[in-house]
């Protein structure tokens, strides 16, 4: 007879995620017992609260990690959660993304009073129930539980320090999301589709990624991160089930974080999918898919180093490359910031190939895990800034997406013009805005680990990428409206401090980029 | 017991869903076939926590259950919706985003 010892569970360091899942349950309930007209008020509420205490949470557990040299930090949860200073720090920028995320979900005012989220996802487009749904004024309510179940998922997935931890959350994660992909207002034939492709594709990536993690697990014995590292520094068995493991896993990271060649869904979804979960998904999934990434590749195939580089330069190449030239014919401008996230997908991985340990540095230089977590940053803040001004922009027939709609609108109105200027400057990485000093970070890691010919093509990409970028800048003030013109529409202050905080920290991490870095040099190395 | 034999079996399913997936029009049946994939790593796991003599893949076995089931949910709702709208659950006709 085996005799169960009680697992230990590191509460004191756990609760900011437990209080995430708390909180989406506790919506689930609120949809189950408050009446329809209440819904709303409460679950904005919840939602806010919930993200802001855990928000706390996560910087009070941060300052009390126990120190250890290089990395600081806990192992938790029988080996299944790494609580250390990247993790902390990645689900600091989650929550604060997530209170953006929820500001623009509880969005009013630009649909007239009802959010933008379909009014009965069950009553099909044109008929008479969705007419009345719609003339009743009904809400999805749901779509907040939704979102925290996903930024919990995103929180695990971050910290997994085992392959099936990793797993569970890959899935956690992805599911809200392919949900509430499919739940706009408006054209909702093109979201379904949206939800539908998301959907086939990530159940298919996610069926790499398990196999993968079989495979992996046959060669090391143990899912445990630590303990693969050491079967591949000791073992002297063929390597093939590892390095085929390291690429299915690869494949499942890769299809999250929309690199080439398994980007094909980046552009349909972020189209398809209503903005504002756009605009959370865009950076939310990114930042905890890279901190996924970072962790495995650094922790787990840290040893391996020597098969899965060479991989990961062909990969940001193709990315950045593939993700300029496609973005230049676009002509719908959610399409076009896909594929810029796309580039920019193609910048991270670039940073990711670039030094490992602090110790191999000289004076000035930054590891690569620096460098990835200060562009999610930047990248993260400037993404959700750039559509929200998106959903602002609007015509009959809701969100006017079309680039010729854009015309002129330096005229119409010249602030949300800057504003969505700036953004693009960010993006396009011009001296003075986040994106420069993000891509300044990327760029110095990866030549630091000798990685010249990718930075080389990073910076000629840069310049290809500026183009487009700055085409709709030329769009906005240099033409003049055509017909009607674009109108915008004036959001509540919701949507407006989510595009602010955006727009500030554009401009902030740009000028001052030194208090994030020497945070992201704070967080440490990753705990083994 | 040689192990092997069911290594052989799991990647011969896998590959089976993965062409599935591919090739397949209707979205049911990719979904199917990507139970088929899901399925077959769980064979693999199963078989690897044999020949490694723990239990940590059987248990990971469970979690995949968990998640197909899951994904099971989601994955209906959201083909029952498109086939509702468009009386059709062929892939190549949701074609509305494109390039």
């Amino acid at each position: 007879m085996i005799e169960f010892s009680k697992p230990h569970i590191e509460y004191d360091l756990l609760w900011p995620l437990l209080l995430v899942f708390g909180v989406a349950c506790l919506g689930v309930l609120v949809e189950a017992f408050l009446p329809r007209g209440r819904r709303y008020v409460a679950q904005t509420a919840l939602a806010l609260v919930g993200t802001a205490a855990a928000l706390g949470g996560v910087i009070f557990v941060g300052v009390g990690l126990d120190d250890h040299g290089d990395a600081r930090g806990t192992i938790a949860a029988e080996g299944a959660l790494a609580i250390d200073g990247p993790t902390v720090f990645i689900w600091g920028l989650l929550l604060a993304i997530t209170l953006a995320g929820v500001l623009l979900f509880a969005e009013r005012r630009l649909e007239g009073g009802v959010s933008a989220f379909a009014g009965q996802a069950a009553a099909l487009p044109g008929t008479d129930a969705e007419r009345e749904a719609s003339t009743r004024g009904l809400d999805h309510t749901e779509v907040f539980p939704l979102m925290m179940f996903a930024v919990g998922g995103m929180m695990v997935f971050a910290s997994a320090n085992d392959l099936l931890t990793l797993f569970v959350g890959l899935e956690v994660l992805s599911l809200p999301l392919y949900l509430l992909s499919g739940l706009a207002r408006r054209r909702r034939l093109l979201s379904q589709e949206a939800a539908l492709k998301y959907f086939l594709l990530g159940a298919f990536s996610s069926g790499f990624v398990i196999y993968g993690i079989a495979l992996v697990y046959g060669y090391a014995g143990t899912m445990g991160f630590a303990g693969i590292n050491d079967a591949i520094s000791n073992s002297t068995e063929s390597r093939t089930l590892l390095l085929i493991g390291i690429g299915m896993i690869s494949v499942g990271l890769l299809f999250k974080v929309g690199a080439v060649p398994f980007q094909s869904w980046t552009p349909d979804v972020y189209q398809g999918a209503p903005t504002q979960v756009t605009a959370f998904m865009a950076a939310a999934t990114k930042v905890a898919a890279f901190g996924a990434m970072l962790r495995l590749f650094y922790v787990a195939f840290g040893s391996e180093r020597w098969s899965w580089a060479p991989m990961l330069w062909v990969i940001a190449v193709l990315s950045m490359v593939i993700g300029a030239v496609l973005a230049i014919a676009q002509t719908d401008i959610k399409r076009m910031l896909a594929y810029s996230s796309i580039t920019h997908t193609g910048f991270i991985i670039t940073g990711l190939i670039g030094a490992r340990a602090s110790s191999g540095l000289g004076e000035g230089e930054i590891t690569s895990t620096q460098a990835v977590l200060f562009y999610l940053v930047t990248y993260g803040f400037m993404t959700v800034g750039a559509f929200g001004v998106v959903t602002l922009v609007r015509d009959a027939g809701g969100e006017a997406t079309h680039l010729s709609r854009w015309t002129g609108l330096g005229k119409e109105s010249p602030l949300v013009a800057g504003v969505f200027a700036l953004f693009l400057l960010g993006f396009a990485g011009i001296p003075l805005t986040a994106g420069f000093a993000g891509k300044w970070a990327v760029f110095a890691s990866a030549m630091s680990a000798g990685a010249w010919p990718v930075v080389v093509i990073a910076v000629l990409t840069s310049a290809m990428a500026a183009f487009f970028y700055i085409r709709v800048i030329v769009l906005m003030y240099f033409y003049e409206p055509v017909g009607d013109g674009p109108s915008v529409t004036l959001p509540s202050f919701m949507t407006a401090t989510a595009i602010g905080v955006g727009a500030l920290a554009t401009v902030v991490l740009g000028v001052v980029p030194g208090p994030v870095l020497d945070l992201a040099a704070h967080a440490g190395e990753f705990i083994r | 017991m040689s192990t092997e034999p069911y290594i052989i079996l799991s990647a011969i399913l896998f590959t089976i869903g993965c062409v599935g997936v591919l090739v397949r029009r209707n979205a049911i049946v990719v979904f199917m076939c990507v139970e088929l994939m899901l399925n077959a790593s769980n064979l693999a796991l199963v078989t690897f926590a044999k020949a490694n003599g723990n239990l940590d893949g059987q248990i990971a076995a469970f979690f995949v259950m968990v998640v197909a089931a899951a994904e099971v949910v989601v994955g209906l709702a959201i083909i029952m919706t498109i086939f509702r709208t468009r009386r059709s659950a062929s892939v190549d006709d949701a074609s509305l985003l494109k390039y």
